[in-house]
């Protein structure tokens, strides 16, 4: 490890003023245990005869998701993460976001941070009127607070834009709608660090717009934001470093016109 | 390790802080290993921070639980309803259980238990899944998680509050006159949903990690309410068992906040073996204000020891 953190040294040509640093991914590694993976699990002789013999599960796998990545993220940073299905960028988010153990290796952030991902459902049976005053409240905000954000975070969302929606339970959302309100409720609140996982993708484009613009504000407040996506074009609009993860192996971190050039090309360094 | 070929590492370090190793760099600005478990006391604060939404979550669930019911609201109350009708028809009628109480009380004394009962029942069984059904809501946002089995106990005393009053009208139809001991409803209740929080966030832990335990959870309730006396007296069937298994039965905390509840209410049907002597018994606080505490301490400090673990895998 510390070999690394030297060869990186001598790269160094402008020595910048120390900058704040808000994530530290340390050589981490991530395994997950699959219950209910390969035979056996089903059937009930053989879930007897594992309490008897007390031997571990064999339905449990094993699957090593994130193998040895490290960086550092810094304030005001946006940071995107690219890599083909199943490299492990959403592990990696999830695990930063402290949803995840580390097997190995360790993980220091600035607060805590909050991850936006697409299945992150609220309270389905709820409406999103409910949503939005239990999400905030959740996230620590005092009834006063709620009550003046509470018409911000409507309009940002754009879920009233055609019609009463917002006093509908959640389950009749679209995925696209549900997506923006959750975001709204999400982006309502200065964090230190947010993660999104693809949660931009299922807004349209006046949303897109308004939640890039949410971004850079969120970034000027000091914070830091990650931003998982498949699509490059919002990585080049919205994050000036980009990280390029496959198979759990960091391949490439630099400046996004770079990093994405390549991995377009499919040119791993 | 993949090397990075970039000219200006991004990742690294620069000016005072350049060659500081990852591990040196998080302790000098102070970073916290993600998603660490706060101090207990800390812990509580945030908790205390969250106290409006714990109300609003309860309420909010309340109200939307019968929204696909043409009656809507009206089962919170026709459903104790119909339970006490069956134990009655069951245990009063068929089993004549009924015939050992002064007349017309029975129906009083069996709804008080059937409710009282429920209350802690219910805080069991949504405490079992306050977890497990809302990982979408502990994954997307960040709260002490402590609120979620803590307001799902809150529901059940707002759906009790309901139920009660079915309970003042069957008391009252039963000709037991309201008296002094009816004060005594608040603090019994009080500590009961003391009791059934701690409880619950015990098995909101369990259930989080093994989801056997949903399974196995009805069976452990029905056991538990045919021994504690809810539907007949279970004072009569003890008298000749050992004398440890009168000790655990009189100390079984479902039995001790039915009989103090059913002392409030209705002093004269608490206990029909003395008819003259309606003063309950003082340790029976004693046992109710101690299941309490120790529930709730205990099942608080549980909770909290796995703070971190829930909302993963």
């Amino acid at each position: 490890m510390a070999d690394v953190d030297l060869s990186k040294l001598d790269t160094i040509r402008d020595a910048d003023i120390a900058r704040e640093p808000t994530v530290v991914v340390d050589d981490v590694h991530i395994v997950y245990r699959v219950h209910g993976a390969g035979s056996g699990k089903g059937s009930a002789t053989s879930a007897m005869s594992r309490i008897i013999s007390r031997k571990r599960s064999a339905g449990v796998r094993e699957v090593h998701a994130v193998r040895g990545i490290s960086f550092t993220a810094y304030k005001g940073e946006a940071v995107g993460l690219i890599g083909s299905n199943g490299s492990g960028k959403s592990t990696m988010l999830a695990a930063i976001a402290g949803l995840l153990p580390t097997e190995k290796g360790g993980i220091y952030t600035n607060g805590q941070p909050s991850l936006l991902g697409v299945n992150a459902a609220l309270m389905n049976e709820l409406t999103g009127e409910r949503n939005v005053i239990l999400g905030c409240l959740a996230m620590g905000m005092s009834p006063a607070d709620v009550k003046s954000r509470y018409q911000d975070i409507v309009d940002f969302s754009g879920i009233n834009e055609k019609g009463d929606f917002i006093s509908l339970p959640m389950r009749t959302y679209s995925s696209g709608m549900g997506a923006r309100l959750r975001f709204a409720i999400a982006a309502a609140k200065t964090h230190d660090v947010l993660l999104i996982d693809e949660a931009l993708a299922t807004g349209d484009q006046a949303f897109q717009q308004r939640s890039k613009k949410r971004i850079e504000e969120l970034r000027k407040s000091a914070g830091t934001v990650f931003l998982v996506s498949h699509d490059n074009s919002s990585i080049r609009e919205v994050c000036e470093r980009t990280i390029w993860i496959e198979h759990g192996e960091l391949v490439m971190d630099g400046p996004t016109e770079e990093v994405v050039s390549r991995y377009e090309r499919g040119e791993r360094p | 390790m993949s090397t990075v070929s970039e000219p200006v590492s991004l990742s690294a370090p620069r000016g005072a802080d350049a060659g500081l190793t990852p591990k040196q760099l998080a302790d000098k600005y102070g970073l916290a290993v993600s998603g660490r478990r706060p101090g207990l006391i800390s812990y509580t604060k945030q908790l205390w921070a969250r106290r409006h939404f714990i109300w609003a979550f309860a309420t909010a669930r309340l109200v939307a639980q019968y929204t696909d019911a043409k009656l809507g609201q009206l089962w919170q109350v026709v459903t104790p309803l119909l339970n006490c009708a069956v134990f009655y028809l069951v245990f009063g009628v068929i089993l004549k259980s009924k015939d050992n109480f002064p007349p017309d009380t029975y129906i009083a004394w069996l709804c008080i238990g059937v409710f009282v009962f429920q209350f802690t029942q219910n805080a069991v069984q949504s405490g079992t899944r306050a977890i497990s059904d809302n990982l979408g809501l502990i994954r997307a946002l960040h709260f002490p998680r402590a609120s979620l089995p803590i307001a799902f106990t809150v529901i059940q005393l707002q759906q009790l509050l309901i139920s009660m009053v079915v309970l003042v009208g069957t008391v009252l139809i039963s000709g037991i006159t309201p008296g002094r001991t009816w004060l005594l409803i608040i603090p019994a209740l009080l500590l009961q949903m003391m009791f059934n929080t701690g409880i619950a966030l015990v098995m909101s832990r369990l259930g989080a990690k093994t989801s056997d335990i949903s399974q196995l959870i009805p069976f452990v309730m029905r056991a538990w309410m045919f021994l504690s006396g809810v539907m007949f007296s279970i004072q009569d069937k003890i008298k000749e068992w050992p004398h440890a298994i009168q000790v655990l039965m009189s100390v079984n905390p479902a039995s001790v906040y039915m009989d103090l509840l059913r002392h409030a209410f209705a002093p004269i049907i608490y206990n029909k073996h003395q008819p003259q002597h309606q003063d309950l018994p003082h340790h029976q606080w004693a046992y109710g204000i101690g299941w309490a505490v120790v529930m709730f301490v205990i099942g608080y400090v549980f909770f909290w020891k796995a703070e971190e673990e829930y909302g993963r895998g």
